[in-house]
Order: structure tokens, then C-alpha cells, then sequence
């Protein structure tokens, strides 16, 4: 975690999304997607980190990401999302979903497809022509799933012109982020600290389970789910708590963990080496957690007290043997709390850290203060 | 003060009414003639806000004001105990990131003025170019003089970096002349020697001359001695122990065998050489001869210091300084305001620069993080104004003001509302609540900030916002949620109300994953108390525990907590339990239902006129009948059960 560049951008963003690489291939992450939010004009752009090399010729930093293009968002970004390599879907604080199409020829954006009105209001007075922010949209081609502050659920696909399912009402509070856990199922967070899970199989407006905090009714603002142990689902909350959440059994999380000093905004497992888990938030924090057991070195030299149980754990693992991979480092639970590493990312803190994705080695994250931060090398 | 042209206002014709706001200010025309003219011609129907500050729109600005946004935060937390030479390094390393920013601003801006294909917007940029470069000069000064306070000796060399600094063309002229074939024999070659003379650059001035040593032989005595001159020009090393007194003595050998030189006329065949050397002696009209090489006054001043007075104490700085304006003006021109900022600097005089750096430059970027920095370096303690706080805040709150007139950069201007002990807070208070909410996200952010702060007044009304705008969009579970988190029991009341209101109509409960889950929160309003308590009532019915279900209806009643108005519904909700084949209420439960009933009936009120209502009473009357009915058969079927249980 030595490089970290720093980029400000004179536009406060909101969301940062890696392109992703095309199965099966050795390319490393090149490309990232940016939104901007609470600005007169808002846009979506492109950005490379690509080696400029010689192409840079005015001296500019090596390895620092630069712009490929841009386009004009209506309402702030609330998500973004890649459809597939050239697609990449964003949400509106209008309620309207986009769809923008990515010529890499000459690197340009055009919109594909827009459904303007996916998220709205019912009410007599609505106070904003009815339109209700859309706050979070996860895709699995063909499909697009949108949720809204309105609390509902929308079920798109690729090249239809109108919903294929519709939820009202699906939640009485806000929605604030959906994920995919198995195909036909979502789930999502909501501003009462529910997590649902949603059937498309199942007809009516009810979830087909509800798994919630105790009492305190915190509101949670992200989720993501293992990449592989769909079962395993991470949480962030207002109060910038993590919890792990085991959605076979149980209404309560497995773990919570006391994480950041202000809402969490994303939580992100990584998507090859999900031992390790990356959260940000408002306090303008950016935290690397390793759950990893192969670091008894490294506990050892910091932590005496944690020695003992790393190395527990560590040969219980190695008589598990093969079934090690069922075993998932964050569900189980007490004896490996100290186990966890925590690092810090970001040299200093800023404002507000409001988005990040991992992709192999690299990372990026966007904040309040107008930077984009990228990383290549998060595992030296 | 500045005149600002706005299209579609005649000001001489109308009479012109305006408002300020916090940054920004509205302007529009009246419908008053300002002359008696009989004629009332349409005005201009718009309404315009005027910004003050423009600076904040520029796209390239926005930079410099985050990335110095993190710096003077760092700032504000570097520790009071900090003492001495540790904490004065500390301050002279900020200074040089605020440097660092505006030079990387500048450096956008110029590529950006030099690829602008419209050539008014170029010279826009260009404009913008040089008003950061002179806030940059202004800035590297104040260091040397005010933060880095550097003691005789090493005062100049700080002064000759400086110089170099911003007259920096010498570097293109350098690398020009060099690249050529024969560089003596350049058009340029003596003009490059004598800047570098000038700017103190002795060592690449030898190499100089060596080369046009080379080329012509019959100079090439007079170049190697006038060389051999310049390499043994005493001068402070940063590492050397050697005291002022030792340099001076060295110096003033040295430069009485530059004189000795040129009095036997060594030079007299060269004027190119010749002139160099009387430079070197410090000669005021050979330097003013090179009065276009120099630039401007102050480069004069280093380079006249640097040749007649290298030990300059910074006392005696503004007597050289003002002499050498005088000088290089020569009576031809009058000073710029830049000059003058310089000049200020010079007498050691920080006020005068903070008051001429904010009457001249078009934002308040540039004082107010000068003048916090010469704050921290507790050079302003003593002074207050008549006004407000001290100088310090009162730039700080300006800027900030200026940062929440803009819709996107305002979260940069509540730190540095935090940094103002004496008016921050309330001016926070007054900015935070003209923030626009557009998404609850946004809503988040602003309560977060007020959260920390104990900023209850306006946490509650934020909360109460998002509520009544949930209201509207009927969106009752959010606004009970708000109103949860505002802890605001009237409004949690009315909401409660709709939600009742919803159930009357429609005969079941919406929102149930909010209203299940309630929790402690319940307690907030009686009527939220009742809406959780009688949603429970229901639950405990469809799960079949009917006791429970039949205690709780009766506590709602007894315990006053349900609204009279809902008190026929729950009496008929009773209906079923006693219907029921078990016997549900007890005989005690019962009594206690039939009082409730006469009690309710009693209360009701009287309807005077005939019709609609009529009928209405009719209904009533016929339910209450079938109440008593029922209470009467489970009063006797729990008696009975009662008794027989006793018996047995």
C-alpha cells in the first residue's frame, strides 16, 4: 500500500465503479466509471489508468488516472453500475434510471436506454412533479434491479421498454441498497435496519424473509454479498457498524463489528480474495479488513495476545484440510475477531469517502472533497 | 468597489431594489419611474442574482480550494505544545504546501490558457495565471519574512530563491543559448550572462565565460580573471559555522579587489565585461542600466543587496526596499497595488498586506489562509477589530460564507466555520439550515454534520422536514421514522393519526415492518404508543391468544391511551372475543368492559338536528345495543365458569 494517487477533479463524487475484465482474461482492472453528485451540472465519466508512458510528454505523473470522456447526468448520480464492458447503468436522484453506451473508438458516452420515471411519488402534494430518488440498482445481465426512496422494487431487462416486475410499496421506509444473493433473489437494506430478501418468482409485495438489528432500528446504507458463499452477507450502517450476516439462519446478524465514527456508505468484499473486505464512510475513512488466517507473523509482532489464537486457528484450518473453503473466516465469529487486521488507506483524513470497488490488485474510491484516489498495488 | 453590468437593467430610467443574502445578492427593477416621466414602459421583468464572489465558480479554483482545505484542517490540529524550532519547521512546511497548490493551479490554468481555442477566454485564463503567481509571490515573501523569520545572512539567500523563482525565464535561455552550435557567439550569450549576474547565478555565469574563453583568445585573460572574481565571492553556506562578522571581513576583501579591477581598468577593452563587474561592485546606475533584465523593482532590490549589502539585517530590509522602488520607478510611473503589497511586507507590516491583498485580489481565499497561517505563528494576537472577532475569523467567515453560497462546495465551508470560536457556530447555524435537501442522502450528510456538533435546533428541524415532505408523498412509514429520530411526539402524533385514520378506511395496517418493529421508540407520542399497542392487539388475535389479545383491548381503554374517538372500534373489536366459544373476558374484565361502554356512552355527544346524523345515531345506537347484549351473555357465562371452577 505504498502508491496511492490522488486526483482532484472539481466535482464531488459519488460514485466510483471498476469496468470489468472479461472472464478468463489476465488483464488487470484499466478502466473506471465516476459520478458526480450535488453539482449544478452532473456527469458520469470514464477513466483510464492505463500506462500513458511516453504518451505523456508533458510531464505529467505516471500512473495517475486521466479522463477518456464524459456525459451529462440529470440529478445527482445515486449509483452506478456496469451492465457489461461497455454498458454502464446509473441511478438519478430523479428517479430515472440511464443505461450509457461506451464507444471506445472514439471515446465517447451516449445514452442507450433511459427509463425516466422508474422511481416516483404518489402523493396528492409531492412536492417534486412526484419523482423519488432511485438509490440503488445492481445488474446481472440481462437484468437491472432498481430501488428508490418511494420503497420500491423494479425488475428491469436490457432492451424492454417498460418494467418486466414491479414491487410498490415493497418497503415502508427508504431503500437504500440492493444486491443479488442467488439469481431469482435480491435482497435490500432499508432506513429501519432491515434486510430483506425478495423472490421474482413469487407474486404479491412481501418479502420472503426479514432479517433485522435488535431494537435500534439503525439505518443500513450498504450491502454485499461473499462471492462465494452466497450465504454470507455484509452490512454497513449508519452508525458505521459492520455486521455479517449469515442469511441461512437467523434474524440477526452473526457478528457486529464497531467500524467507522460516521455512516458507512459501501462495503465491498473482494471479488477473488474475499478474505479481505473494504469499507468506507462520511467520517472520510477507508478501511482494508483482513480476515485472512495466514498472518501469524504479522500478529505476533504487534499483538501478543492475538498470537495464541492466530495459531489456533491456524492449525485447526490446516486439519480442516479441504474443506477449509466451506469455512468462511467471517462467520466464525468471537476467536477470530482479533484475527482481523485493519488498515487504513487513505494518508489523511478527508471528507466524506462515499464510494469504492476492488478489482485483483487495484482499488478506487471517490469523495466529498473532489478526488479520486486509485491504487494498483493493494497486496505488496 | 466594482461595477457590475447587467444586461436588460436600465438604472437610469427605473429605480432598482436589492437584497442581500449571504453570498449573493438580488437585484431587480421597480415598477417607480426615477424621473416623473408620465410613460410607464415595461422594465425588465427578471430578477437577477448577483454573486460576490466569482472566483468560487472557476472550474480549476474548486481544485485549490480542496486541496487546501485538507492542509489548513491539518493545520488548525498541529499541537499548541509544539514549541520552537520543531513547531516553527511545521508552520514553514504548510506554507510551502499552500505554495505548492497555488503553483499547481497555476500550472493547470496556464496549459488551460495556452489550449483555449477562443483567444478572449485564453486571456481570460492568462489573466487568472498571473493573479495566482503574484499571490504565490506575495505568499513565498511572507514566508522568508514572517514564518521561516530568517536572521541576517541567510535572510538573503532566502530573498535570491525567491527572485529565481518567479523570474524564470532564464532557465528557457539558458537551455535556448546552450543547445546553439556556438553558444558565445549567440545573440542572446550576454544577455543570458548578465541575468544569471544578476539573479546570483556565479557558478553557471563562469561556465559562461569559459566558453567564450574558448572561442576568443584575446578575452580570454579577462574572462578567466573576471571568472576567478566570481568563484571567490565570499558567501554563507547554509552548513558553514563561519559567523556574519568572518563573511563580512571576506567580503569586504573581496570587494575592494573587484574595485582595485576595475579602477586599473583590467575590463576596459570589453564592455560586456566591464559592466558585469561594476554590477558585482554593486553599482546602483550600471544596475539600472539592466533594467530590463531585471524585471521589476524587487529583483532590483535582491540583486543590489546582494552586491552591496549581502549581511542586510531584516530591519533595515524596507529602507533598501523603498528606495530601490524609488529608484527603479525613477518618478515615471506610480506604484501597483502589487508594490505596494511588497512594500508592506518589507516594513514587517502584516496588516497593511492583509488590508491591500483584499482590497486587490477578487477572492478571499488567498488572506484568509494567509492570515490563520501568520495567526498560528502568533504574530497577530494583539490585533482586534472594532467589529466581529479578530482578523482571523472575520476573513475565515467571509470565505466560508462565500463557499456555502455555492451548491457544492459548502461541506469545505463547515470546518472552517468550526475553526471560528466566537461567530462559527451560529454562522454554521444560519448557513446549515439554507441547505436545499434534495435526496435523503444529501439530508444525511447535513444532519451528520449537525449531529456532531450539538446542533439539536437544526437536527429537529431537518428531521421534521424530511417528515412533512414524506407526508406529502405519502410515504407515512418514512415520516414516522423521521419523526422517531427527531424525536418530535407531536408530529410522531399526527402521523400516528394518519396511520389510524388509513386503518378506519381501509380495515387493515399498512407499513407493518415499520410499525412491528418499533420498539423502545414506541413510547415517543401516547398516540404512537396506542398505534404500536393496538397493531400488537391484532397480532396477538391472528395467533390465536385470545387473552392476551382481550387484556390488552381492555388496558388500551382503562389505561385512558386510546383516543375517545377510536373507542367504538375497540368496544366492536371486543365483539368477536366475546362471541367467542371459550369464555374470554372475565367476569371482572367484563365489568370493567360494561363501564367502559356506559362511559363512552354517556360522553357522546348529543345530536340536535335531524338527517344524515340521524341515521349515524341510529347505527351507533344499534351497535351499543348489541355490545350490552353481548357483554350480558359473557357476564354470565364467566360467572357461571367462574363459580364452577371455584366449586370444583
Amino acid at each position: 500500500m505504498e502508491e496511492i494517487y490522488a486526483k482532484f477533479v472539481s466535482q464531488k463524487i459519488s460514485k466510483t465503479r471498476w469496468r470489468p475484465v472479461p472472464p478468463g482474461s489476465l488483464q488487470t482492472a484499466d478502466t473506471f466509471a465516476a459520478g458526480s453528485w450535488d453539482n449544478e451540472e452532473n456527469y458520469v465519466s470514464l477513466w483510464s489508468i492505463g500506462d500513458f508512458g511516453n504518451l505523456d510528454s508533458d510531464g505529467g505523473f505516471e500512473g495517475d488516472h486521466q479522463l477518456l470522456c464524459d456525459i451529462r447526468h440529470h440529478g445527482d448520480v445515486m449509483d452506478l453500475q456496469f451492465f457489461d464492458q461497455e454498458r454502464i447503468v446509473a441511478a438519478s436522484s430523479t428517479g430515472c434510471v440511464t443505461v450509457f453506451l461506451h464507444h471506445p473508438n472514439n471515446q465517447t458516452l451516449s445514452v442507450s436506454q433511459q427509463w425516466t420515471a422508474a422511481h416516483y411519488h404518489t402523493g396528492p402534494g409531492s412536492p417534486s412533479c412526484g419523482s423519488a430518488p432511485c438509490t440503488g440498482v445492481v445488474c446481472s445481465n440481462p437484468e437491472i434491479v432498481t430501488v428508490g426512496e418511494d420503497g420500491r422494487i423494479n425488475l428491469f431487462r436490457a432492451d424492454h421498454k417498460e418494467a418486466v416486475r414491479t414491487i410498490d410499496n415493497a418497503d415502508s421506509s427508504t431503500l437504500h441498497a440492493v444486491t443479488f444473493l442467488r439469481t431469482p433473489e435480491i435482497l435490500t437494506v432499508n432506513s429501519i435496519g432491515q434486510l430483506k430478501i425478495w423472490d421474482f418468482r413469487k407474486q404479491g409485495n412481501e418479502p420472503s424473509q426479514i432479517l433485522s438489528l435488535t431494537g435500534d432500528r439503525v439505518p443500513l446504507h450498504c450491502v454485499d454479498r461473499h462471492p462465494n458463499q452466497q450465504h454470507v452477507v455484509a452490512t454497513g450502517g449508519q452508525d458505521g457498524m459492520l455486521s455479517i450476516w449469515d442469511v441461512r439462519q437467523g434474524t440477526m446478524p452473526v457478528s457486529l463489528l464497531k467500524a467507522h465514527e460516521a455512516e458507512m456508505w459501501e462495503v465491498h468484499f473482494h471479488p477473488s480474495n474475499p478474505d479481505h473486505l473494504f469499507t468506507c464512510s462520511e467520517d472520510g475513512s477507508l478501511w482494508h479488513w483482513d480476515a485472512s488466517t495466514d498472518v501469524p507473523e504479522k500478529s505476533s509482532l504487534f499483538n501478543q495476545g492475538g498470537r495464541n489464537s492466530t495459531f489456533l486457528s491456524h492449525s485447526i484450518s490446516n486439519q480442516a484440510g479441504v474443506h477449509q473453503s466451506l469455512i468462511s473466516s467471517w462467520l466464525s465469529t468471537d476467536p477470530a475477531k482479533d484475527r482481523i487486521e485493519i488498515t487504513s488507506l487513505l494518508p489523511s483524513r478527508t471528507l466524506s469517502v462515499n464510494s469504492l470497488d476492488v478489482l485483483g490488485p487495484c482499488l478506487v474510491c471517490g469523495t466529498d472533497s473532489e478526488a479520486i484516489y486509485v491504487t494498483r498495488q493493494l497486496f505488496s | 468597489m466594482r461595477e457590475v453590468l447587467i444586461p436588460g437593467v436600465n438604472s437610469k430610467k427605473k429605480q432598482m431594489c436589492f437584497d442581500w443574502g449571504p453570498g449573493e445578492m438580488l437585484v431587480c427593477e421597480t415598477s417607480f419611474n426615477k424621473k416623473e416621466e408620465s410613460e410607464t414602459k415595461p422594465g425588465c421583468p427578471f430578477i437577477y442574482i448577483i454573486r460576490k464572489d466569482i472566483d468560487v465558480y472557476s472550474q480549476i479554483l474548486r481544485k485549490l480550494f480542496n486541496e487546501s482545505h485538507g492542509i489548513f484542517v491539518g493545520l488548525q490540529r498541529i499541537e499548541e505544545e509544539l514549541t520552537g524550532k520543531s513547531r516553527k519547521a511545521q508552520l514553514v512546511r504548510v506554507s510551502k504546501n499552500y505554495r505548492s497548490v497555488i503553483r499547481a493551479c497555476m500550472e493547470e490554468m496556464h496549459q488551460v490558457a495556452i489550449a483555449a481555442k477562443d483567444p478572449a477566454i485564453g486571456r481570460q485564463f492568462s489573466s487568472q495565471v498571473s493573479i495566482l503567481s503574484a499571490m504565490e509571490l506575495i505568499w513565498n515573501l511572507c514566508e522568508i519574512l514572517f514564518i521561516e523569520v530568517a536572521p541576517a545572512g541567510a535572510l538573503l539567500l532566502h530573498l535570491l530563491d525567491w527572485v529565481r523563482l518567479h523570474v524564470c525565464e532564464v532557465d528557457s535561455l539558458l537551455a535556448d543559448v546552450l543547445g546553439s552550435e556556438n553558444p558565445s557567439k549567440h545573440d542572446s550569450f550576454w544577455k543570458l550572462v548578465t541575468i544569471l549576474v544578476l539573479q546570483g547565478r556565479l557558478d553557471e555565469a563562469r561556465q559562461m565565460l569559459s566558453k567564450e574563453a574558448d572561442a576568443s583568445p584575446s578575452s580570454a585573460g579577462m574572462c578567466r580573471i573576471l571568472g576567478d572574481l566570481m568563484r571567490t565571492m565570499p558567501v554563507l553556506s547554509p552548513g558553514n559555522t563561519q559567523t556574519l562578522t568572518e563573511l563580512e571581513l571576506k567580503w569586504q576583501h573581496w570587494h575592494e579587489e573587484c574595485e582595485r579591477h576595475l579602477q586599473d581598468s583590467t575590463f576596459a577593452s570589453s564592455p560586456h565585461l566591464e559592466s558585469l563587474c561594476k554590477i558585482m561592485l554593486g553599482d546602483e546606475a550600471a544596475l539600472l542600466e539592466q533594467k530590463e533584465l531585471l524585471n521589476n523593482w524587487y529583483h532590483f532590490l535582491v540583486t543590489r543587496l546582494l552586491y552591496s549589502h549581502p549581511t542586510v539585517k531584516p530591519i533595515d530590509l524596507h529602507l533598501y526596499a523603498q528606495s530601490s522602488l524609488d529608484l527603479f520607478l525613477g518618478g515615471e510611473s506610480s506604484p501597483e497595488p502589487l508594490d505596494n503589497i511588497l512594500l508592506a511586507a518589507f516594513e514587517f507590516d502584516i496588516h497593511q498586506v492583509i488590508k491591500e491583498c483584499s482590497i486587490a485580489l477578487s477572492n478571499w481565499w488567498f488572506v484568509a489562509h494567509l492570515t490563520d497561517l501568520l495567526d498560528h505563528c502568533k504574530l497577530l494576537q494583539s490585533h482586534n477589530l472594532y467589529f466581529g472577532s479578530n482578523m482571523r475569523e472575520f476573513l475565515l467567515l467571509e470565505y466560508a460564507s462565500g463557499l456555502f453560497a455555492h451548491h457544492s462546495l459548502w461541506q469545505l465551508g463547515v470546518d472552517y466555520f468550526d475553526y471560528c470560536p466566537e461567530l462559527g457556530r451560529v454562522s454554521l447555524e444560519l448557513h446549515i439550515e439554507r441547505i436545499p435537501l434534495s435526496t435523503e442522502q444529501k439530508a444525511l450528510k447535513v444532519l451528520r454534520i449537525c449531529e456532531q456538533r450539538q446542533m439539536t435546533e437544526q437536527v429537529r428541524s431537518i428531521c421534521k422536514i424530511l417528515a412533512m415532505n414524506a407526508v406529502r408523498n405519502n410515504r407515512l412509514g418514512s415520516a414516522l421514522s423521521w419523526s422517531i429520530r427527531a424525536k418530535d411526539a407531536a408530529f410522531a402524533t399526527l402521523v400516528s393519526d394518519r396511520f389510524l385514520k388509513d386503518y378506519c378506511e381501509r380495515g387493515s395496517f399498512s407499513d407493518l415492518d415499520l410499525i412491528d418493529n418499533l420498539g423502545p421508540a414506541m413510547m415517543l407520542s401516547d398516540r404512537l404508543t396506542f398505534l404500536g399497542k393496538y397493531r400488537e392487539f391484532h397480532r396477538f388475535y391472528g395467533e390465536k391468544r385470545l387473552t392476551d389479545a382481550a387484556s390488552l383491548l381492555l388496558s388500551l381503554m382503562t389505561s385512558q391511551i386510546a383516543p375517545r374517538s377510536f373507542w367504538v372500534i375497540l368496544l366492536i373489536d371486543a365483539l368477536p372475543l366475546l362471541e367467542e366459544k371459550e369464555v374470554v373476558f372475565s367476569a371482572e374484565q367484563t365489568y370493567e368492559l360494561m363501564r367502559c361502554l356506559e362511559d363512552f356512552a354517556s360522553r357522546r355527544p348529543v345530536w340536535r338536528e335531524p338527517g344524515v346524523q340521524r341515521i349515524q345515531e341510529d347505527v351507533e345506537n344499534t351497535k351499543l345495543e348489541m355490545l350490552r347484549l353481548a357483554l350480558a351473555r359473557n357476564l354470565g357465562r364467566a360467572i357461571i365458569k367462574e363459580g364452577s371452577l371455584e366449586g370444583s
